[in-house]
């Protein structure tokens, strides 16, 4: 049952052949025996899964069942879930419980899903290797020496190793899609207003976009079609109709033209990486696209950018965590200077820290214009380029990232060489597009994602990309050894 | 030597909406701590703020009633400092593009003339909460009840001269939030407060001195005091051959003085940027239309109209259009008479007022409602009781006593225009005073008076005045 995707088991449950119940229990097994190893979650409900998935059975037999009814899946531990702690991987909010429930979490309920638990994630989503957690590094399925990717590591191993079906994950800079390429699962960021981010503990606000991950684009389409939307609690969330994705997934390709941007594919890039994106793209062609080079010519500058804008919203969205209200604080603090000091430097871990400091250098006086203001432009060039990349192509397709999933600890001291694994997702947030991740390969024993980046609001189109990719290819049905 | 003081004033302005400016709130005043502060009060993690449309329809109506530009867009930005009660470690403000911008306000100084006073900026920001250092046994307490509540920061341009200049100023402005009904203008509640910046200079010269900034004034007494100790302070330390640091002070109002608080060294570095939780504000034309169309009519134009409608002096307008409760009271009682207006200007100003005062109430809590201090003022119209003994009425009704019609009917006081009842009261009084009359005869006419006092004394003050002079006149001449 665990290597059903959640299409399968959505029509498995509407056909009786089991209970959600019996899904959930199943699933629950799953975690405890194969977690231990990977460390995907930090925290699991089973008591309320149970019970969430006994009220989905009833649900059912009164004949009131949505699709993803009694389906589990599990939220990265960033959505504010009522009444069960929400540490976003840090130990400054391990002794938080959250008082009230993430948009996110809540229309997923209201669409049937269950929830297993929370899983593990970089520090306040920041890393890209899920090192940066209070509670541990996450494993790669694939090969335990490996890191998952991050921030959403803790969502992607558990998806690739099928301990859920599917999971919540968020993007600043790649977070949702370097982790579904470095697990082999497929995962989709949608544009920047689509997804509400209520109650989704925030980073960098101006970036941060909610999302799922899944086996399948098929997958993606359900859980987003649930997650999407207008919401009056976000004034950044946009009011526009969203699609039905699940049914939009089958349009042919012919006539698709897909950009391939000459600067994805430089300098950088592992060959053997290139060598299976290649292949992908050689794939698409078969199935009746055409693909035309395109250039971006901003992309160096994207990483820079990135880490200039996200700090300073950092630095300033991590300021509320002051040991005053809520989460850790130090004990026997002498003052007031004294009490910020030690909660702050005892409840954040080394890259938090790094990235705050960061962020209050390029705010501050005399900085602001040469760092900040300096970012938000070459933000703006950035999303030229795409804007002029659009007005030629539907689709822009290249690798997630430039290598395989690395080994833990192998650049855990070279920030550097950590952020330049996001080299080709940190854009795309910049822009504001939606992009996805699907498997494509292996190099190895260790899978490749191809990324595919739409125009605004296209998630549809993005979703049909993938879907017919995974119509003709298996990478997405590979699952890894030992689980 | 001769030294001109330059003023600006910061104004705090807390807009009267019933929630907060990014949250649903209340904002009630003296709730019991903390039970007005929900998520996003609190800046629990994952909350976002919603900006309330009421305070941008608030602050577009000022800025019209100050002849500024109402921003088509403008932006909030995130002021970044840690204090226990700002929950989310910043405040949201608007920094570079304010909603209202360069307006003026023409103030009337004492001697009559007028000045006009420009308003560089006028910006929605959102409150922090209070912390409590008393009854926690060396502890703090932080109630975060106002953290969120909405205030338009109105700043003006260095144009005040002196203490005066910026209590008129403070007052004109209070007035005008007033009458606009954006805010309550209750200054010990904190709803309108002020910080003045403050600085000397020789006069003639073209360069502003180094101000100091005295925070958090909340009466227009301490506003001018608070300034003339601060103008004394610092010439003093200039002619003392010492110079004036940029520096924050307070003002204590119990010793009359002001002292640092920090000075620039210690300034915090707010880091201001766009707050990316907020998209830009943006107004079109139907939505400042509309608040156009919401403003009352402004001070100055219905004191103007005061003196045109109803030919009374600028003094009396002034009075009676200080409140747009109290003009509209006015209005109301002249309706009601159907003119009259000295009189009712009179009897608001004088008697009303009189009582308002003593009981501490204000206008809107008058136990005399318009019509009914009409009823009384049209029995002096038509002379059924004398204006002294209206008084009496007055304060009749106002403790709750009823109409002035049933208080004139049941304890008699219908005034005496009956001329051959006067008559004869007059005759029992010159018949009682020989000695008087015949001084009065002799030319000592200010014994009118004592004649005057004796007949009202003997009608209980009933008599009709004017008939009493006349024919006491007469009968005096014997």
């Amino acid at each position: 049952m665990h290597h059903k995707t959640i299409v399968q088991l959505s029509a498995a449950l509407a056909a009786g052949e089991c209970s959600s119940e019996e899904l959930t229990r199943a699933f629950l097994e799953r975690i405890e025996r194969f977690n231990p190893p990977l460390n995907a979650f930090i925290t699991v409900t089973a008591e309320s899964a149970l019970a969430q998935a006994r009220a989905a059975d009833q649900r059912r037999r009164r004949g009131e069942a949505q699709p993803l009814t009694g389906v589990p899946i599990a939220h990265k531990d960033i959505f504010c879930t009522d009444g069960v702690r929400t540490s976003c991987g840090s130990r400054m909010l391990d002794p938080f419980i959250a008082p009230y429930d993430a948009t996110v979490v809540e229309r997923l309920a209201a669409a049937g899903a269950v929830m297993l638990g929370k899983t593990n994630l970089d520090e306040f989503a920041m890393g890209s290797s899920n090192e940066t957690s209070f509670y541990g590094p996450v494993r790669n399925p694939w090969d335990l020496e490996a890191v998952p990717g991050g921030s959403s590591g803790g969502s992607a191993a558990a998806v690739a190793a099928r301990l859920t079906p599917g999971a919540t994950g968020t993007d600043t800079g790649g977070s949702i899609r370097q982790p579904a390429a470095l697990c082999g699962i497929t995962g989709i960021k949608p544009t920047y207003g689509r997804v509400s981010r209520w109650g989704m503990i925030a980073y960098a606000s101006s970036l941060d976009q909610g999302g799922p991950l899944a086996r399948t684009a098929a997958d993606c389409a359900l859980l987003l079609g649930a997650m999407a939307g207008f919401d009056p609690s976000d004034s950044t969330s946009v009011d526009r109709p969203v699609p039905d994705y699940a049914t939009l997934l089958d349009r042919p390709l012919a006539g698709l033209k897909i950009g391939l941007p000459k600067e994805y594919f430089g300098e950088g890039l592992d060959s053997a990486v290139a060598q299976v994106v290649e292949e992908a793209i050689a794939e698409y062609r078969r199935l009746g696209a055409e693909t035309v080079e395109v250039s971006l010519p901003n992309s160096a500058l994207a990483i820079p950018a990135y880490y200039v804008i996200a700090p300073a919203e950092c630095s300033s969205n991590l300021a509320r965590f002051d040991g005053v209200r809520y989460g850790h604080r130090c004990e026997d603090p002498k003052d007031l200077l004294d009490l910020y000091t030690r909660s702050r430097a005892e409840g954040f871990g080394s890259e938090v820290k790094r990235r705050i400091l960061v962020g209050t250098f390029v705010l501050s006086a005399g900085y602001y214009d040469a760092y900040y203001l300096k970012a938000q432009q070459i933000r703006r060039l950035i999303s030229d380029d795409f804007r002029r990349a659009f007005e030629q192509v539907d689709v822009i397709a290249g690798p997630t990232s430039p290598t395989v999933a690395f080994n833990l600890g192998e650049k855990v001291d070279d920030p550097i060489t950590m952020y330049l694994s996001d080299i080709y997702t940190i854009a795309v947030n910049l822009a504001g597009l939606p992009g996805l991740s699907m498997p494509v390969g292996f190099v190895g024993q260790r899978p490749v994602g191809l990324q595919l980046i739409g125009n605004y609001f296209a998630e549809d189109r993005l979703l049909n990309v993938a879907h017919r990719y995974q119509q003709t290819t298996d990478w997405h049905e590979r699952s890894p050894a030992g689980f | 030597m001769e030294w001109e003081t330059v003023i600006g004033l910061e104004i705090h302005a807390q807009l009267a909406t019933h929630s907060k400016i990014f949250s649903g709130a209340a904002t009630a005043y003296g709730a019991d701590p903390n039970t007005q502060a929900c998520a996003i009060d609190l800046g629990l993690p994952g909350v976002l703020p919603v900006l309330n449309r009421e305070t941008v329809r608030m602050a577009a109506m000022f800025g019209l009633a100050i002849g500024a530009e109402v921003a088509r867009r403008s932006v909030f930005a995130r002021k970044n400092y840690f204090y226990p009660d700002l929950p989310k470690g910043y405040q949201i403000s608007q920094y570079e593009l304010p909603v209202v911008q360069r307006g003026q306000l023409t103030i009337e100084l004492e001697d009559g003339v007028s000045k006009v006073i420009g308003i560089t900026r006028a910006h929605l920001e959102e409150d922090a909460g209070k912390s409590l250092h008393e009854d926690f046994q060396g502890l703090s307490g932080i109630d975060l009840n106002r953290a969120g509540t909405p205030l338009l920061e109105i700043v003006s341009e260095p144009d005040l001269r002196s203490a005066k200049e910026a209590v008129a100023y403070m007052k004109k402005l209070h007035q005008m939030v007033v009458y606009l009904g954006i805010c309550d203008g209750n200054m010990q509640e904190g709803s309108f407060r002020c910080d003045a910046n403050v600085s000397v200079r020789r006069k003639g010269d073209p360069k502003f001195g180094t101000r100091a900034e005295i925070k958090n004034l909340n009466s227009f007494r301490f506003v001018e005091r608070a300034i003339e100790f601060e103008i004394e302070r610092q010439i003093d330390l200039i002619e003392g051959g010492g110079k004036v640091v940029q520096e924050t002070r307070l003002y204590d109002p119990d010793k009359g003085e002001t002292r640092s608080m920090r000075g620039k060294e210690e300034a915090n570095d707010y880091r201001y940027f766009p707050d990316p939780d907020l998209l830009p504000l943006v107004l079109d034309d139907a939505f400042i239309d509309t608040a156009r169309a919401s403003l009352p009519e402004l001070p100055d134009i219905k004191k103007q109209r005061f003196t045109d409608q109803y030919g009374l002096s600028s003094y009396d307008a002034g009075v009676l259009t200080a409140s747009r409760a109290l003009a509209d009271y006015y209005e109301a009682v002249v309706m009601a008479l159907g003119g009259e207006a000295k009189l009712c200007a009179n009897w608001v100003m004088g008697d009303l007022s009189a009582f308002l005062n003593k009981d501490n109430r204000d206008i809107d809590h008058s136990p005399v409602d318009p019509t009914s201090l009409a009823g009384l003022l049209r029995r002096i119209q038509d002379r059924t009781i004398s204006g002294k003994i209206a008084k009496d009425v007055f304060e009749a009704m106002w403790a709750g006593e009823g109409h002035a019609d049933a208080i004139i009917e049941q304890r008699g006081l219908r005034q005496i225009t009956d001329s051959s009842a006067i008559e004869k009261v007059i005759d029992d009084v010159i018949a009682a005073n020989p000695d008087q009359l015949a001084q009065y005869r002799a030319g000592k006419d200010k014994l009118f008076g004592f004649f005057v006092g004796q007949v009202m004394k003997l009608s209980k003050g009933k008599a009709n005045p004017q008939q009493v002079n006349d024919l006491l006149t007469q009968k005096l001449k014997g």
